[in-house]
């Protein structure tokens, strides 16, 4: 059974939406014990890092997490800030640190004046996919999903990175590694991209070595 | 490959969907789950739901057909009418919509933005504000959808917002509402240019060309209409119609 974890800082509705659509049925976890039986967890957030972190103590999240994905190797999917609590910290957090599960942090974007980008990255937007993953190999047309952040990635494990995405400069967009895998984009409301990379993720092994995977950017 | 975003903006009245001109004579479009479902299939990049009678008629959202609505939909949403607590935001992103628009309570009181801002993040907590031009050419701001002048200049009470946490400005010209006329550039180029969040203008697009010189012109960050994407033909025939994402992407020049 797939574990949604609310710590009440996701959009849970979209995301057992989109389960729904796909034939999928999840459970909604309510403290860190409820997911102790999942073979599959999603973490969603939005908000900010420190308010997340808090919550996830408060429901005895961080301990039972460490357990399932670091020692359980159980596949487990963030979303957008669910990812950025994959990282060691996060610029936007004053207190809190991430749980380092990659060697990577999370930071504001940054442009030149002259770039006249808005902050947040808002909207439609492709990601750039490495070969051996969700994206149907014939596929012709690029794969689109929508995009709200003010802070993104960076991941210092070149092979860790699975996909980049463009905005200003390039970011890691999706990042994974064993069984872990976090996406920047909300494939909740991203039509029937998102659906195809829910329907991935949902069926996907489990396993992503990172140290087979050529190095493909520079982000 | 950024491209900005084109926003159907859909107005709810009582059970249906509606679309007025200069915020009067609404005309009845149909049944507001099946044009979403439509909205939903032609992939538009995200939709914008207002309940016109709402905040005159003092009613709460109607919580169970937006419920309704987003569980038809994989895109993000935006809704906005008669929000006047902290409690009704929790319910509108629990059921899957990722914004919510507040307009005539924020004039009311304004503390609220920021009280909304803090607890749900600035991302969720968009700004719409409707304007009107006097005869002397001077814009000012109008609640109750449309029904009351408030003294309120729209580029200081932008600016005002942005500070107070709103994390988007919806930007509508009444005169404009539903004429197909074009845009009113100088109106949204006058408030983009006054603040850093994204600002959507609406009312008056009539093509493709419309949405993007919104962009080009009046410095906003995303285009919306209603009748564009209602109406076909001179005689306001209703027929949900989205450009293609070719089409879109001709108008818009790539940034990012």
């Amino acid at each position: 059974m797939t574990a949604v974890i609310d710590y009440g800082m996701g959009n849970l509705g979209s995301i057992l939406n989109i389960l729904k659509k796909i034939g999928h049925t999840a459970k909604l976890a309510k403290k860190g014990e409820d997911i102790a039986g999942a073979d599959r967890l999603i973490l969603p957030g939005v908000g900010a890092f420190d308010d997340a972190m808090k919550a996830l103590k408060r429901l005895g999240y961080v301990d039972a997490l460490e357990d399932k994905v670091v020692h359980g190797k159980t596949p487990i999917l963030g979303i957008c800030l669910g990812m950025q609590l994959f990282t060691r910290k996060s610029e936007e957090a004053k207190e809190e640190k991430g749980f380092g599960w990659f060697d990577a942090d999370t930071v504001r974007f940054r442009f030149p004046q002259e770039a006249r980008l808005k902050v947040p990255h808002m909207g439609w937007n492709y990601v750039n996919l490495h070969e051996r993953t969700f994206a149907p190999q014939d596929q012709e047309e690029r794969m689109r999903f929508y995009f709200v952040h003010s802070y993104h990635v960076v991941c210092h494990e070149k092979g860790a990175v699975m996909g980049t995405t463009s905005y200003g400069y390039d970011f890691a967009s999706v990042i994974a590694k064993d069984s872990i895998v976090g996406v920047q984009f909300h494939p909740e409301k991203s039509h029937r991209y998102g659906m195809q990379f829910m329907r991935w993720f949902l069926e996907w092994d489990g396993y992503w070595d990172s140290r087979e995977v050529r190095v493909t950017s520079d982000v | 490959m950024f491209r900005n975003r084109v926003i159907p903006f859909l107005l709810l009245r009582h059970d249906g969907f509606v679309k007025t001109r200069q915020f009067k004579d609404p005309t009845y479009l149909g049944d507001p789950v099946n044009i979403v479902r439509i909205f939903n299939d032609k992939e538009a990049d995200e939709l914008a739901i207002f309940d016109i009678c709402a905040s005159t008629e003092k009613k709460r959202p109607n919580f169970e057909l937006l419920a309704d609505i987003a569980s038809e939909c994989f895109m993000p949403l935006c809704y906005g009418g008669g929000i006047r607590s902290l409690d009704d935001i929790r319910i509108l992103l629990s059921i899957g919509f990722e914004k919510v628009c507040l307009n005539t309570y924020a004039v009311e009181n304004p503390e609220f933005v920021k009280q909304a801002s803090g607890m749900f993040g600035s991302q969720s907590i968009v700004l719409s504000m409707d304007v009107k031009k006097s005869i002397l050419g001077k814009y000012e701001i109008y609640t109750n959808g449309g029904r009351n002048k408030t003294g309120l200049d729209p580029v200081q009470y932008a600016q005002k917002m942005e500070r107070f946490g709103a994390g988007e400005i919806v930007l509508c010209s009444i005169d404009r509402d539903g004429t197909m006329k074009g845009y009113d550039l100088q109106l949204i180029e006058q408030v983009a240019s006054a603040v850093n969040i994204p600002v959507i203008a609406g009312g008056g697009a009539r093509t493709v060309k419309d949405l993007g010189e919104a962009v080009s012109i009046g410095k906003a960050s995303a285009a919306a209409a209603g009748s564009m994407f209602v109406f076909y033909g001179s005689n306001r025939a209703v027929l949900i119609n989205m450009p293609s994402s070719k089409e879109l992407d001709s108008v818009f020049r790539e940034k990012g």
